[in-house]
């Protein structure tokens, strides 16, 4: 008999390693699952296209769920933009071990954000990893997973109504979010009236219908520019994009420079300005929101 | 990844690692049965790679703390939550570089508590040299 005919195969070999490879990988699902055991509701916010005012719609949303009594975290899963910690009034917050996990800052409404925008030495800093830029295409999409994966398990949410995930761009990015967090228990895309948008964002929607991840609606951003001068809303967009087949508009929220303006100084102006067309659009919004996650519709 | 000693159908042993310092690692597999041995050379590129995934593949890997990969990885961040860490001499460092990077964060860490707890705000070669003695880690 040649060696190679008794040759065990990897699966055959029992012994096992030194290092418990798979034990390790068991026990950070395990810390996931008890950190989230807490949190009743997941809601991932995406678009699929970058500039169509995601993060700001999201903010606003976890200010307006949390100002209506609702316990709401905000996790900011844009690794190399994030800008929660800027839009709920938290940037340079400084981080604190609480038990077993890192303390979320704690924005407007009483809203917990945990952002890469909070590891960062400076407002200007880039995400860097340590380790030459040489062969990193090969490694970083590990480390960012790891890093999302930690920003979920180790951050100490306690008891959660609501936790949204803030996606970056990108029309895969749903599925690292859906493989760390099977029951995922929703999406809200966020698109402008452009076909532009449409062609992205639908392809965004196909994903999360392809991993099975429930489609709460979605939101027309820049539905139209509200006039400061005379409170009317005139087009912004010269085509009216088609609406998403079997997906329900949740919202519409004109473009106000105002509403952007709060949020950049932190201050989500669904709280600020409650009557404002764009504030209105939102409390609309969450009122969806909430309905699909208590009554399933 | 496991060796496998063709000859004597065994799975073989890892008994010995190193690093130069200059990003490749070179560990060492021994045939439990027939004391044949071989070597495992990764080039800097796979060396990241592993180190990447952020598991531990030492013999005893110690409890993972909260976000250490992104802690422990990320280059240019916020002053630590659990407080100032000790600072480390450049004679330390580069002795740390020697130690394989796949374990290379679980050896940090524990020279980092070492220090901690003793108040030490420089870890030398001293202090590494007191810590290994303590700890069992020699040749780290």
């Amino acid at each position: 008999m040649s060696p190679s005919d008794r040759r065990r195969t990897y699966a055959e070999l029992t012994e096992g390693t030194a290092a418990d490879i798979a034990g390790q990988l068991a026990e950070r699902r395990q810390r996931l699952e008890r950190r989230l055991a807490g949190v009743r509701h997941t809601l991932a916010v995406l678009s699929g296209k970058g500039g169509v005012g995601k993060s700001l719609i999201a903010a606003n949303l976890a200010a307006c769920l949390a100002d209506q009594g609702a316990s709401v975290g905000v996790l900011d899963a844009d690794l190399n933009g994030p800008s929660m910690p800027r839009l709920l009034g938290v940037e340079r917050s400084s981080l604190r071990v609480e038990g077993d996990g890192i303390a979320p800052a704690v924005g407007a409404a009483a809203v917990k954000v945990m952002s890469m925008d909070l590891w960062l030495e400076g407002p200007d800093s880039p995400v860097r990893w340590r380790g030459t830029e040489s062969g990193s295409f090969l490694w970083r999409g590990t480390l960012e997973a790891n890093a999302l994966r930690e920003f979920l398990s180790d951050t100490a949410w306690g008891d959660l109504d609501y936790l949204i995930l803030d996606l970056p761009p990108g029309t895969d990015r749903i599925a690292p979010v859906h493989d760390l967090l099977p029951g995922l228990g929703g999406a809200l895309a966020v698109t402008i009236p452009s076909e532009l948008s449409r062609f992205v964002v639908s392809k965004s929607l196909t994903m999360v219908k392809e991993l099975g991840i429930p489609i709460v609606g979605y939101v027309e951003n820049m539905s139209g520019y509200l006039c400061p001068d005379c409170g009317r809303i005139g087009p912004l967009f010269s085509t009216e994009a088609a609406p998403f087949e079997g997906v329900p508009r949740l919202a519409a929220v004109p473009f106000d420079p105002r509403f952007g303006a709060e949020g950049d100084a932190g201050r989500p102006d669904v709280l600020g300005r409650p009557d404002a067309p764009a504030a209105r659009a939102v409390r609309d919004l969450a009122r969806a929101v909430r309905q699909f996650y208590e009554n399933g519709s | 990844m496991k060796f496998l000693c063709v000859d004597c159908d065994a799975q073989m042993k890892s008994v010995e690692s190193a690093a130069p310092g200059d990003g490749t690692m070179a560990i060492t597999f021994r045939c439990p049965n027939c004391d044949r041995q071989v070597a495992m050379l990764t080039n800097p590129m796979e060396t990241r790679m592993v180190d990447s995934l952020c598991v531990d593949l030492s013999d005893s890997a110690a409890e993972a703390q909260p976000f250490e990969s992104v802690r422990s990885h990320l280059e240019t961040r916020h002053p630590d939550p659990s407080g100032p860490d000790p600072v480390w001499s450049d004679e330390a460092e580069k002795r740390l570089g020697r130690v394989p990077g796949f374990v290379r964060g679980t050896v940090r860490k524990l020279y980092m508590e070492w220090a901690r707890e003793r108040g030490l705000s420089e870890i030398t070669l001293t202090v590494m040299d007191e810590a290994r003695a303590q700890l069992g880690i020699e040749e780290m």
